[in-house]
């Protein structure tokens, strides 16, 4: 069942995967699908690349404006 | 005590800053403010446990954080449930996918994160796509990715269930992500 998920389940599950302990069994159905999917392997980076820019958000905004060092 | 001055405008040049990290997760200008003044405070308190041992900054958006996710469940307990109608419907998302659970356009590529990061206009986007987010949403969201807390916190804090949690960190990303395709990769940019 698991090795049938259709891209919007995919789209689902990669997305928890960023907040829950995915099982073995989640993970290597993801891994599948992203091997033969190209739209949900480019949504998984998609979401990883909104991980990384959440972090980075509150220096990139303000850190020019004021010139703050922090060291 | 000079030193003791320079420790306040230290901690007052840092206030802009702190500033902009409440508002960007609370959007209440009257609370960011009440919870940085908070911090200020706390960290005039707790100077000697400073120590300098990490940037001033890190430390005090470390208190910063503590004091975000207080007021955040302050508001959640004074405010109901009913606040975000709809809170666990996924029909929203019908229109991107056909019915067979296929996406309805193909994905674009957005490249390496790198090559967006290195424009300032790209995060002046992400911010505006933020700011339309519902509300409880955009805090689920922000606490999630942005101060780092674990899901079963913010269940805990917001008395929510981890399914629902799921579903507003993935109504969250959906929406961000086509916001920043339609703001930002789709125009003619690197």
């Amino acid at each position: 069942m698991i090795g049938m998920m259709s891209c919007r389940e995919v789209s689902e599950l990669a997305s928890q995967g960023l907040d829950r302990k995915l099982g073995a069994g989640e993970r290597f159905a993801l891994g599948l699908h992203f091997r033969i999917c190209r739209n949900c392997a480019r949504f998984n980076r998609q979401l990883e690349l909104l991980r990384r820019a959440l972090q980075r958000l509150p220096d990139e905004v303000t850190g020019p404006r004021e010139g703050v060092q922090s060291t | 005590m000079s030193n003791e001055n320079d420790f306040q405008g230290e901690l007052g040049s840092h206030r802009p800053y702190l500033l902009r990290y409440a508002n960007l997760q609370l959007r209440n200008a009257a609370v960011a403010e009440d919870t940085v003044q908070d911090t200020l405070l706390a960290a005039l308190k707790g100077e000697q446990r400073y120590a300098g041992r990490s940037a001033i900054r890190t430390w005090l958006v470390g208190i910063l954080k503590h004091k975000i996710v207080d007021a955040i469940r302050k508001q959640s307990r004074e405010t109901t449930l009913a606040s975000d109608p709809g809170d666990s419907d996924r029909s929203e998302f019908d229109h991107l996918f056909k019915a067979d659970g296929h996406w309805q356009e193909s994905a674009a590529e957005w490249g390496s994160p790198e090559r967006s990061f290195d424009h300032k206009e790209f995060f002046r986007v992400l911010e505006e796509c933020l700011a339309k987010l519902p509300k409880r949403t955009a805090q689920v969201f922000m606490m999630r990715e942005h101060l780092g807390t674990p899901t079963d916190e913010i269940c805990k804090v917001l008395e929510i269930t981890p399914t629902h949690c799921w579903v507003l960190l993935y109504r969250a990303r959906m929406s961000l992500r086509a916001c920043l395709q339609q703001k930002w990769f789709a125009g003619a940019r690197p």
